[in-house]
């Protein structure tokens, strides 16, 4: 525990320095204050494990994962632009489940988070028990778990899982 | 020469922006407005405040604008989610030309 404090206070001390943008005294007395008072108030909501942090790979596969996030926000945004400026707006739109074998919190939010940011699908809702997403997804081509699932998820799930799992 | 690349992404995330509230307008129903809305406006608002940075450099300003962005890219899906979510269950029907919706049929299996 006292571990993810001490994370958790470096973490919210860096923010602090980082927004206020000064090393005077003043500031950084109220930064340590504010960053003891969160790292203790927060720190059973932050990690089951901490012994995640020591992995340098996990780091690296996060690293490889930031330009593809970017690169399939990019494309969202052109293929959002295109739908919108098309004098028919081409919409096939639905709700359809896919599966994940994702189950840690962190794990799961940030694969929600990357599905609503890639083109085309957005998570309405997740199924923590069971493992399932519930996407809403402009263009369905299938309707089918497996299916969407294998579209939808597969790409990004398999960096996650080297990432928090 | 980096005052030159700012003002181009500030030029792209005005452009991204400006499709993203277009899409507002034209999309039929919630979820597909919330697509637009999330995605462009995302990308958008992070590249205005990329631009910033690249203008204004390590100061106060550039990295607070680096710092958005961070909790915009965080925090941005996550709203759209719980719209969406609050939306359907509110009963919210999906558009016409809609093709599935396994939510409210899972749903329905529970109830």
């Amino acid at each position: 525990m006292i571990r993810i404090r001490v994370i958790l206070f470096s973490l919210a001390f860096m923010a602090w320095i980082l927004l206020t943008w000064s090393v005077h005294v003043q500031n950084v007395f109220v930064g340590l204050v504010v960053a003891v008072f969160v790292s203790f108030m927060t720190a059973d909501l932050f990690t089951a494990s901490p012994n995640i942090f020591r992995n340098i790979f996990r780091y690296l596969w996060f690293l490889y994962y930031i330009p593809l996030f970017l690169w399939e926000c990019f494309k969202a945004n052109l293929d959002g632009a295109y739908r919108v400026i098309h004098p028919d707006v081409p919409l096939n739109p639905g709700i359809v489940k896919v599966k994940t074998v994702l189950r840690s919190d962190t794990a799961i939010t940030i694969l929600a988070n990357t599905l609503s940011l890639k083109p085309g699908t957005m998570t309405v809702d997740v199924d923590k028990e069971k493992g399932y997403l519930y996407v809403h997804w402009v263009d369905v081509k299938t309707q089918d778990v497996d299916g969407a699932t294998k579209m939808i998820v597969h790409k990004f799930e398999k960096i996650l899982v080297r990432i928090f799992e | 020469m980096n005052d030159a690349i700012g003002f181009g992404f500030i030029v792209m995330g005005i452009a991204f922006d400006f499709f993203g509230c277009l899409g507002l307008v034209r999309f039929p129903d919630v979820y597909n407005r919330l697509h637009s809305s999330i995605k462009c406006i995302t990308l958008g608002t992070s590249s205005i405040l990329f631009g910033l940075f690249l203008i204004e450099g390590f100061s106060a300003c550039g990295v607070k604008a680096l710092l958005c962005i961070l909790f915009l890219v965080l925090t941005a899906p996550v709203s759209a989610h719980v719209l969406a979510r609050s939306a359907h269950k509110f009963g919210t029907k999906l558009c016409k030309g809609s093709v599935c919706d396994k939510y409210a049929e899972d749903k329905d299996a529970l109830s």
